[in-house]
């Protein structure tokens, strides 16, 4: 291998001259072209504590399964009695354990799930001291078990403080505890000024995003938004464009004095290749005080980021294929089986 | 209507349910006339896969009849008689665009839920896991189909039910992990796995030109039609002590040139390793049992290929990183892209080339679907394939 390398660095200058300039200039990109996305490079930090969240989410339901489904061979790795009463428990373990994997997944807020499993280990806890303290039991094992349990405890107790003390996302650490920032970015199979063009018209907005219940157009810079609450009443706000550059970029905020404080950018690239569109948000939201904006702050809490995504990803399928695709179990706003009903659809 | 319905692990259950009602504008429903029981369903029947609600209507692989179609349905009209693919596409995504139907970007309204899990969203799939969409699936009389334009095949009157009905899945994904394969002239394919899904990738191989086909598996019956249908050499795993020396002894030291995974996430073994790996799952260390991935991995040729189409639902332990990377291996996996595949197997039942019904072993009515899946799952009454009629 040496001797191959070697006779081709001493071999044929030309050729060796050739390929660094390749490297050098020729196949280098223009700076032009990567500068845009170092510069996003250099923004994004993730969202941190959200991931960790939804580590333990899959752990969870790892567990779940094995106590759910082998709790006969369970009990005894756990080293107790592989008794009906034992298997029960062991099941209600699996279930609860479950119950935590799928809501760290799919609550809304993680911190008040992760507490939740938290507590769980707790239950876990005493169950296998009773069990410590049954003579009848192989102590060894259960110990192993034991073990594995508060290490599982101690990083749910971690991770349940990260999210609990952090801001909802790790792009919002510089803000204050009133104001929520996301970001969140899909590609969209369509040109650019399709897409620029469809989001200028801010009457779309309900289209795609789903607790909106309609914007309308009230003079060349200003817009009327009207967005659902809970139980039934909605929230209204004007807002202004504060900048529009066509194809590239679109901002807005709520007027002063509006009951809701918000505000977003949306910018669009041009996806490489023949990929589309790049669609990039950034929203800031101020849940305001009152009864009213309390509402509000529930529906915008709701992890914000996820909202956002879950936008996105509607604007994407409007564009693609006209419509907001829907299952038997998500026309449903909570929990449901995949089976049909002849309820009306709620997105 | 009634439909098949998931109760909880190891419990199905006939149900009556509404009616599916058209809930996009590119629907069609469609009036079931048969369908069929996966190993993949035997996954969720088991519980390894996540995410079920109790009241899931289950079943990927159905054909039937056209009775009403969305305001957006151009190619299809009522009447028609269709095989349905078991991934929901959309046709003009840039995944579908380059004929990755089952990575569809725009037909998994829980996308967000599989991005928590996997990092990025697959297709959304009939009667599977929630992560995958929440739609209900096809062991029942009626189904919705979602992109009716886009997935459905019409099939001509003149072949039956059981000649075509496999199209919709476990033909195609034999197919495909042959063709993963890329055979090439005095190959040797080995094949872990003799169900269904096994049974198509050995006929594909062959049919791809393949000089050999070793099967494994531990169920004499199902050995056997590898064997005497197929012409595959075959292992019974609880006969030999390691199934990686015997392959490399019957391949003279090379290891077969491509190794193929029809097993998936519920691998069963007699050794050390799979106490271990068992005992791993319980101790919420792994979800998954990799047992024939990773001897597929071991027994690979240098530079070979390793064919993954049994499915795997989470984590798995012990991977052994080290053969892929310093022998040159490559893997290559997905659940199928039934849509590419569809017409052109199509051609060639028409052709008399292949004959999918083979693996038939029970037809039963949809009523006793319940009694399909237990039969199937514990290999009873030298159970292959279940086909329900509804
Ligand atoms: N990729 C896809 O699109 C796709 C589509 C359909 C099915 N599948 C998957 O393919 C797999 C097989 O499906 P099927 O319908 O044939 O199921 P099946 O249960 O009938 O067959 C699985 C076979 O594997 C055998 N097996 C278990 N452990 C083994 C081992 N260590 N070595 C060799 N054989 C072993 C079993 O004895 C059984 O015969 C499943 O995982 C299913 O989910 C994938
Ligand atoms: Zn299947
Ligand atoms: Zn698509």
């Amino acid at each position: 291998m040496g001797t191959s390398s070697q006779s081709r660095a001493g071999g044929s200058g030309d050729s060796e001259r050739a390929h660094t300039k390749a490297l050098g200039a020729t196949v280098r990109p223009r700076p032009s072209k990567t500068r845009p996305y170092q510069e996003l490079a250099d923004e994004d930090r993730g969202t941190g504590g959200e991931s960790l969240a939804n580590f333990l989410g899959v752990f969870s339901i790892g567990l779940g399964l094995a106590e759910l489904i082998a709790a006969g061979p369970m009990t005894k790795i756990v080293g107790v009695e592989d008794d009906d009463r034992n298997r029960a428990v062991m099941r209600l373990m699996g279930v609860r354990e479950i119950g935590h994997g799928v809501s760290i997944l799919s609550k809304q807020q993680p911190a008040t799930a992760v507490w939740s499993r938290v507590a769980g280990d707790a239950l876990d806890l005493a169950l296998l001291g009773r069990a410590l303290a049954n003579p009848d039991n192989k102590r060894g094992r259960t110990l192993f078990a034991t073990a594995n349990v508060l290490a599982v405890t101690a990083l749910d107790v971690m991770c349940a403080r990260l999210l609990a003390k952090q801001p909802e996302t790790v792009a919002n650490a510089d803000a204050d505890d009133d104001v929520i920032r996301t970001k969140r970015s899909i590609t969209v199979g369509k040109p650019v000024s399709e897409v620029y063009a469809f989001w200028h018209d801010f009457e779309n907005f309900p289209r795609f995003m789903r607790h909106l219940e309609s914007v309308t157009v009230a003079g060349p810079q200003r817009s009327h938004w009207k967005a659902k609450a809970p139980a039934g009443h909605s929230v209204e706000w004007d807002a202004v464009t504060t900048e529009d550059r066509p194809n590239e970029l679109i901002s807005w905020r709520s007027v002063e004095g509006s009951d809701v404080y918000n505000s977003g950018t949306v910018r669009f690239m041009a996806a490489p290749g023949d990929r589309g569109t790049e669609v990039r948000v950034e929203l800031e939201y101020k849940p305001p005080l009152g009864k009213l904006g309390s509402k509000v702050a529930m529906l915008f809490r709701e992890e914000p980021g996820q909202q956002v995504q879950d936008d996105l990803r509607h604007l994407k399928q409007v564009m693609e294929i006209g419509e907001i695709v829907i299952s038997d179990a998500t026309k449903h706003p909570g929990p449901h089986p995949a089976q049909p009903d002849d309820e009306p659809v709620t997105l | 209507m009634k439909a098949t319905c998931w109760m909880g692990p190891n419990k199905m259950e006939v149900t009556t349910v509404p009616d599916p009602k058209i809930l996009n504008q590119g629907d069609c429903i469609v009036k079931i006339t048969s369908t069929a029981i996966c190993g993949s369903d035997l996954h969720l029947y088991n519980a390894f896969i996540p995410a079920l609600e109790p009241g899931d209507v289950l079943g990927h692989e159905f054909m039937g009849e056209v009775v009403e179609v969305g305001r957006n349905v151009n190619r299809l009209e009522v009447g028609d008689r269709i095989v349905v693919p078991f991934p929901i596409a959309c046709g003009v995504c840039r995944a579908c665009k380059n004929e990755l139907f089952s990575v569809c970007e725009n037909s998994n309204p829980n996308a967000w839920l599989a991005e928590k899990l996997m990092g990025h969203s697959p297709a959304g799939i009939y009667g599977y896991t929630h992560l995958l969409g929440g739609f209900a699936g096809g062991q029942a009389e009626y189904a919705r189909v979602p992109f009716a334009d886009v997935g459905p095949l019409r099939v001509p009157e003149s072949l039956s039910d059981d000649q075509v009905l496999f199209l919709s899945d476990i033909l195609p994904t034999g197919y495909m992990g042959a063709e993963m394969c890329n055979i090439q002239k005095g190959d040797t394919i080995a094949v872990w796995g003799c169900g269904p899904v096994g049974q198509f990738a050995i006929a594909s191989a062959y049919m791809l030109g393949a000089e050999r086909v070793i099967a494994i598996d531990r169920f004499p019956y199902r050995l056997d039609i590898a064997r005497e249908r197929l012409g595959a050499v075959t292992i019974n795993y609880e006969e030999v002590d390691s199934v990686p020396d015997v392959l490399k002894d019957l391949t003279a030291g090379r290891g077969p040139d491509a190794c193929i995974d029809a097993v998936g996430v519920e691998g069963h073994s007699h050794g050390l390793f799979y106490v271990h790996d068992r005992a791993k799952q319980m101790m919420r260390m792994q979800s998954d049992r990799p047992i024939a991935l990773r001897e597929a991995i071991l027994s690979c040729a240098n530079g070979g290929t390793v064919s993954v189409i049994g499915v795997y639902g989470g984590l798995i332990d012990k991977f052994p990183m080290n053969a892929v990377m310093n022998r040159s291996l490559t893997i290559k996996t997905g659940q199928c892209h039934v849509h590419r595949y569809m017409k052109p197997l199509l051609d060639r039942i028409e052709k008399g080339e292949i004959d999918p019904t083979f693996v038939i072993t029970h037809h039963l009515p949809l009523d006793m679907a319940a009694r399909g899946y237990e039969m199937f799952n514990n290999k009873e009454d030298n159970c292959e394939k279940v086909v329900l009629k509804a």
